[in-house]
């Protein structure tokens, strides 16, 4: 299954919008954080988890994806909230922590809750497998149809719930696809130190499922292997695990100051961003020109712009409303 | 004529009425299906509404709140069983890192409405994980009821109204009492009442405070301190989280005076709430300081020292005798 035009340059878009809405955080989040760090400061407090280098697997998946479709994703969101459809000037107003913000700014960048689009991501490690699984369920036993995919990390794989989850999609043959974003580092923890096999995809055996890796961070080859995936979800023939091989080119948080890496690897891992690549691969393949480029980059970035502007406009929610809605 | 049924039957009964008012509700646990449940619960529910409705999950209980969690948010309501509360931590992850707190975080937008039933408590002379009273942990957590019944009729009215609540509930069966006793119960579909107290006897002296298994030995002790020439109010806390303090401190500002009793352990137990909250908003009211009878603060014992873990009507009259005669 190849990638239309059209499909290419969906994904291409929202690579972009995704990237500069990362770039575009990164710097807002270090205002009034310099010269000493102090997370409790500037108009984005808190962590921040950004997700540069990791779009592939968002867009890889999501172009298969509809609003009716459950996403599930992780602490690092961003990128796959994007390409799920996710209203971005209310997504960025609740990364402010703004009254217009999705979840009234109450949940911040961890916690994006899209019921229209059937989004939502969980700050903690491989928990938004159950829920993914559960949804699945729902729509079998409601006959509703729609798939759910559990975006997770490579070191979500060692827990407890990301097998528990794998087993039980399987035995009921649920309509789920799990999909692992393998960016090699645990925060400071390297795969090959946490993980007792290379490759995750194998665990799939021991679920009774298919398991695919995908090498070299490749959005036309993530398309590939996800659309075989959902669509056999979509027939009822049960759940597939994927792991993809992603970059993070950003910290495991703002402020990393990622020590842990092996010298040269950050250089190696920006040397293959993927969105430089995609781009080339456009002009190769379909006459994608410069001056198209620089008409999407604008579109994207005012995008983006826009919905930095609605969430720095947007008022704080009183204090007060924070002990209300604890009880219906 | 309703039938007289004991709290497991009446359990039965609720969750066989619920399924049949609301196809959307679904139950799910381990051994719930084909076998009914190890305590019979959920026994006949299977064959009458159906392996859709009626699920057997593998043993993963982490998986199983998940579950519930995710078929909240499309629109099922999961009613999960946990075989005993000694099983039920694994769920912790997505009962207070997700479920409780989602309508606070989207500031009501959104909400997790499931049902998380565990059978908990002491004496039915089982190990300690098959015995414990943990309800204090979950107590603490803003956002989730906890709901614990005390008879039969109470056991059917509060599960519907737990079934029906748009939050999520984590509702504990005090198995020591499933079969202890019966009642007419009418399967009528009334709901009682959450986040209120029942007041199951009047009396002027003191008010006792209690809740689950604990409410038969603390009746069993204010109708013998009844013979005594001692009035005792009996009130039957039902709902932990969110508590019905109003209810409690007019009970206590007519008595002034106040016993609690619970099996769990005495330290940061619900009990320790209710005497803060008591004391925060009534200390002029109390003639004598609030007493707790309560399980001691050790692992559940083995069987063989069970009964001298577990509260009982005898140090229920105790407490309840000091109590009096303090100034």
């Amino acid at each position: 299954m190849k990638p239309s035009r059209e499909q290419q340059l969906w994904m291409y878009e929202q690579m972009l919008v995704s990237r500069y809405f990362e770039e575009s955080i990164e710097k807002i989040y270090m205002e009034g954080k310099s010269p000493a760090f102090n997370m409790a400061n500037g108009p984005i407090p808190g962590e921040m988890h950004l997700s540069n280098g990791q779009e592939p697997c968002a867009v890889g998946v999501c172009a298969h994806l509809d609003a009716d479709d459950v996403v599930t994703s992780t602490h690092r969101p961003h990128h796959v909230a994007i390409a799920k459809g996710v209203d971005l000037d209310r997504m960025t107003a609740e990364i402010f922590g703004k009254k217009t913000g999705l979840s009234g700014g109450r949940g911040g960048h961890m916690h994006i809750f899209d019921a229209d689009v059937n989004f939502s991501c969980s700050g903690i490690i491989a928990q938004g497998m159950g829920p993914a699984v559960g949804a699945a369920l729902s729509r079998q036993l409601q006959r509703k149809g729609g798939v759910a995919v559990a975006f997770l990390g490579e070191g979500a794989a060692n827990q407890g719930a990301f097998h528990e989850s794998l087993n039980l999609a399987a035995v009921w043959k649920l309509p789920v696809v799990f999909v692992i974003e393998d960016n090699a580092w645990g925060i400071s923890v390297a795969k090959s130190a946490s993980t007792a096999i290379e490759r995750n995809d194998q665990r799939a055996a021991a679920y009774g499922m298919p398991g695919h890796f995908i090498p070299g961070n490749d959005p036309l080859a993530i398309f590939e292997v996800a659309g075989e995936a959902i669509a056999r979800a979509r027939r009822g023939e049960g759940p597939t695990l994927i792991e993809i091989e992603t970059y993070r080119l950003a910290g495991h948080f703002m402020g990393d100051a990622e020590g842990y890496r092996p010298e040269g690897e950050k250089d190696a891992l920006f040397a293959k961003d993927p969105i430089p690549k995609f781009r080339n691969h456009l002009k190769a393949s379909i006459g994608w020109t410069d001056a198209d480029d620089a008409e999407l980059v604008a579109r994207a970035h005012g995008l983006v712009d826009g919905a930095i502007a609605f969430a720095r406009d947007s008022a704080y929610p009183e204090p007060e409303e924070a002990l209300e809605k604890v009880f219906v | 004529m309703s039938n007289a049924i004991t709290m497991v039957e009446a359990v039965n009964l609720a969750l066989g009425r619920a399924m049949s008012q609301d196809e959307k509700v679904v139950l799910l646990g381990e051994d719930i299906g084909t076998n009914g449940g190890v305590f019979r619960a959920t026994v006949d529910l299977k064959a009458k509404f159906g392996n859709k409705r009626v699920l057997d999950t593998p043993l993963a209980e982490t998986m199983i709140a998940g579950l519930a969690v995710g078929m909240a948010a499309q629109g099922l309501k999961a009613v999960a069983e946990i075989q005993f509360m000694g099983f039920i931590f694994p769920t912790m992850e997505h009962i207070v890192g997700h479920a409780a707190r989602l309508r606070n975080r989207t500031r009501g937008r959104l909400s997790c409405p499931l049902v998380l039933r565990a059978p908990y408590g002491g004496g039915i002379h089982a190990p300690e994980h098959h015995s414990e009273s943990t309800e204090a942990l979950f107590a603490h957590i803003p956002g989730l009821r906890v709901v614990i019944p005390s008879s039969p009729a109470r056991a059917y009215g509060l599960l519907l109204a737990a079934i029906d609540c748009p939050d999520p509930v984590l509702f504990l069966e005090p198995k020591r009492i499933y079969r202890a006793s019966k009642q007419p119960v009418e399967d009528n579909g009334v709901p009682l009442p959450l986040d209120t107290c029942f007041t199951l006897r009047e009396g002027d002296d003191i008010t006792l405070i209690s809740w689950g298994a604990m409410i038969s030995e603390t009746l069993q002790a204010a109708d013998r301190l009844a013979d005594e020439g001692v009035s005792c109010e009996v009130i039957d806390v039902a709902t932990l989280n969110p508590l019905d303090l109003d209810t409690m401190l007019a009970s206590v500002t007519k008595t002034g005076r106040c016993v609690i009793v619970h099996e769990a352990p005495k330290s940061g137990a619900v009990g320790a709430e209710i005497a803060a909250s008591l004391s925060e908003r009534g200390l002029l009211e109390l003639r004598a300081p609030i007493a707790r009878v309560a399980g001691y603060d050790t692992v559940m014992p083995y069987y063989r020292l069970e009964n001298h873990y577990m509260p009982n009507s005898a140090d229920v009259i105790d407490a309840v005798r000091q109590t009096l005669e303090f100034a």
